[in-house]
């Protein structure tokens, strides 16, 4: 397994998350191209740290032109962030947790002080299960066109063979994902009937049913990066990155064992998650699009009844593709940032059946508990008029005292 | 809120919040088209590729021996695991077991069966690994399982690539060797040698779209089909930019306000067009060129006609000549007033 292994407690420089936005996640916006979806989340973490796109050190996205067919959209999605004159940039092919891990990167190395970091996908425009085998082996796998819920639903059935889960603990993730979302006003789909009553229904891809999968969504998220001092300044109450790796397995499904991920397991190990003394993070936001994976990421990431997992809803509530993992790590920080937990774990994959996997720890300062004040999410104003978006998100005023 | 049910579009003031919203201007209809991305991919393949591809069409199925002696199949070139290179190649048998399945009742253009069949991850006699194929099961879900025994169906027609296993059907309970060779001796060493071997694969992709332009060129084209250009202009920086993309890319802000331009415009620079591109019904030599319309902050191109394609100049005046369908300007042609000053278009190179 190859992968890189940077620590961020282990006397590196402190990085967080200061501000996070995204789009109210859509099946299809259909009247938007691709950068007038992405420039109200970044024109919202701009405003928020009340930095320029010429302030920011390094700026770094996350997308894939499959998604939408258009080539080089990557570049017209930069006429949304100001590149000119031209501002040190990168981007990678890949979800936008993987665009924060090279920002995170650069400044650890000390060869910036804040980064910008957005991705977008637009699953709208093509046929998303059919357009995901073209990132398959191209040679043994991807000549077969294996779409991607089949390839879950043979991971899926893996792990009933096994013993793991049962169709029913699938459906209850399902219902329990979807009823958290209800709760958030970004999600695409939002509340569920129970186990039993999703459990009457037909399978899509046997033995995955329809609440088994995640939605089809376009939308967009923004995270804004800063170290030290300069973190604190831009927001006051910073979720700090203790720690972030990313791993990948074999690349052939017949090589892996489809019931484990120890390329999570892994990355988990790095990022300090089992540090020796630490508390069990108190949520945890994990991009498992398909109920059955959320089984193999318990148990690789070795969460208890002491976490929550996915108070968003997750991706089965909105699975912005190359979007959904850096969403991840927004919500675990604008969560830690509100005082729902002292230490979150968020985490992002890429590939099929859990193929390659990251994972941040993320923690608050430790000093001060929930309530007001500049936060890193966005605030939840549903219905107040105002919106999400000023910054100034009421906060729960909960903080975890066991976890302190 | 029901499963399944999508939010409805008022939550989309959460989008913008306290800022403005993205344009004050109603969106237009949503135009669309559907668009196509066809190409084949050319591979080439490496020994152990070639090797195992070559087989396939010689009806042999091949493994590679991993580092820890696990034989790998489908084969790669890498170990999995120490991603060593690794070369000792083996026959491995024709029928195998099922290590997980799933059923797909929908099969989708390009997948090996027409008609709904299982996926299954196939450990074949004497490999280690398993390899992803279609299971026919004519009888359906219920006479799949894991662990099942299944052997491969040869494509009639084979070439050297993965497609030459037409599928798996189930084999029954009893061992039947399927090829040459018992499974007891299996596997067994193989030169990876065979006659003609095949050293590349061609591989066609297809993807549907349906291609939404967004706002700003909605608009865009709207305004086109009856023969007006319209511009955006920032709101910072006062730039206007044909065709709008919806945002100003030096100060990543909307573009929200619309600006007629043109129609006439000016050469700002071009080239000479001498080689004839495919499906296109122009005759060569002819001008391509920049062509800043009247009021536009930056040149667009056309082609330009009407003048013998050696006498188009820089800061020559032209204007648009629609196409039949009227939608957008076929070609620009010469208006006859005097050539622009430099001057006055030397930042719209």
């Amino acid at each position: 397994m190859t992968g890189g292994a940077v620590n961020g407690s282990t006397g590196a420089r402190d990085v967080a998350v200061v501000a996070f936005a995204q789009t109210v996640h859509v099946r299809a916006a259909d009247n938007l191209s691709e950068v007038e979806m992405l420039m109200p989340v970044l024109r919202e973490v701009l405003d928020r740290t009340g930095l320029s796109a010429g302030g920011i050190d390094f700026t770094c996205s996350g997308s894939c032109d499959y998604l939408a067919g258009r080539p080089f959209s990557f570049t017209m999605a930069l006429d949304g962030v100001g590149a000119w004159p031209p501002i040190s940039e990168s981007h990678v092919e890949m979800d936008g947790a993987w665009a924060l891990y090279e920002a995170w990167v650069k400044i650890l190395t000390g060869e910036a002080e804040t980064a910008l970091v957005y991705s977008y996908g637009k699953s709208s425009a093509g046929d998303l299960p059919e357009v995901l085998t073209r990132q398959l082996d191209p040679y043994y796998v991807a000549p077969l066109w294996p779409d991607s819920l089949s390839l879950a639903a043979l991971q899926a059935r893996a792990l009933l063979d096994a013993g793991e889960t049962d169709e029913r603990e699938l459906a209850g993730i399902a219902a329990r994902s979807r009823n958290a979302a209800e709760d958030n006003p970004w999600a695409q789909l939002g509340g569920s009937p129970g186990a039993d009553a999703l459990l009457e229904s037909a399978y899509l891809a046997m033995p995955l049913r329809l609440h088994d999968v995640p939605p089809v969504t376009d939308g967009a998220a923004a995270v804004v990066l800063a170290a030290g001092d300069t973190a604190r300044r831009l927001a006051r109450r910073p979720a700090w990155i203790r720690g972030m790796d990313h791993r990948i397995d074999a690349h052939s499904l017949g090589v892996r064992d489809l019931t484990d991920s120890p390329s999570t397991r892994l990355a988990a190990e790095r990022a300090g998650l089992f540090d020796p003394g630490a508390p069990p993070p108190g949520l945890a936001e994990l991009h498992a699009p398909f109920t059955s994976q959320e089984v193999v990421l318990r148990k690789a990431l070795r969460l208890g009844a002491d976490t929550v997992v996915n108070p968003s809803g997750g991706p089965l509530a909105a699975n912005p593709v190359m979007a959904a993992g850096l969403v991840r790590i927004g919500e675990a920080a604008a969560r830690v940032s509100r005082g729902e937990a002292r230490r979150a774990v968020a985490h992002a994959t890429s590939g099929p059946c859990l193929q390659q996997n990251l994972v941040a720890v993320l923690e608050s300062d430790g000093s001060e508990g929930g309530g007001g004040g500049k936060g890193v999410g966005q605030g939840q104003g549903t219905g107040t008029g105002e919106g999400p978006g000023t910054g100034e998100g009421p906060g729960t005023g909960q903080g975890e005292g066991g976890h302190t | 809120m029901k499963a399944g049910q999508r939010r409805q579009p008022q939550s989309l003031s959460h989008l913008t919040g306290r800022h403005p919203p993205l344009n004050a201007v109603p969106s237009p209809r949503v135009l669309s088209a559907p668009l196509v991305v066809e190409f084949p991919f050319t591979r080439s393949l490496g020994p152990v590729q070639s090797a195992f591809l070559s087989g396939l069409r010689d009806r042999t199925v091949l493994g590679v021996q991993a580092s820890d002696g696990r034989v790998v199949v489908p084969p790669t070139e890498y170990d999995p695991v120490t991603s060593e290179e690794i070369r000792d190649l083996v026959e491995v048998g024709q029928e195998g077991t099922v290590t997980t399945w799933s059923w797909n009742g929908s099969p989708r253009r390009g997948q090996p069966l027409r008609h709904p069949f299982a996926w299954v991850l196939v450990r074949l006699d004497g490999a280690d690994t398993a390899l992803l194929h279609a299971l026919d099961a004519p009888e359906g879900p219920d006479s799949v399982s894991t662990g099942m025994r299944v052997r491969i169906r040869w494509a009639a027609d084979r070439a050297g690539t993965i497609t030459d296993i037409a599928c798996f059907e189930p084999a029954g309970d009893s061992f039947e060797p399927a090829g040459e060779r018992e499974p007891a001796t299996l596997p067994e060493p193989h030169t990876g040698e065979f006659a003609d071997p095949v050293t590349g694969i061609v591989a066609p992709a297809r993807l549907d779209y349906t291609y939404t332009p967004g706002r700003a060129q909605s608009r865009y084209l709207d305004a086109l089909a009856t023969h007006r250009t319209l511009g955006e202009r920032c709101p910072r920086c006062h730039k206007v930019y044909v065709p709008p993309r919806g945002a100003c890319p030096t100060c990543g802000v909307p573009t929200g306000e619309q600006v007629e331009v043109g129609p006439r415009g000016t050469v700002t620079t071009f080239c000479v067009v001498n080689i004839k591109a495919r499906g296109v019904d122009i005759d060569v030599p002819y001008v391509y060129a920049h062509i800043a319309l009247d009021g536009a902050g930056l040149a667009l191109h056309g082609r330009i006609a009407g003048i013998p394609y050696d006498q188009v100049r820089m800061g020559l005046r032209v204007e648009p000549v629609w196409a039949e369908s009227g939608r957008y300007p076929d070609h620009y042609r010469p208006t006859g007033e005097p050539d622009a000053d430099y001057e006055t278009y030397k930042e719209l190179l």
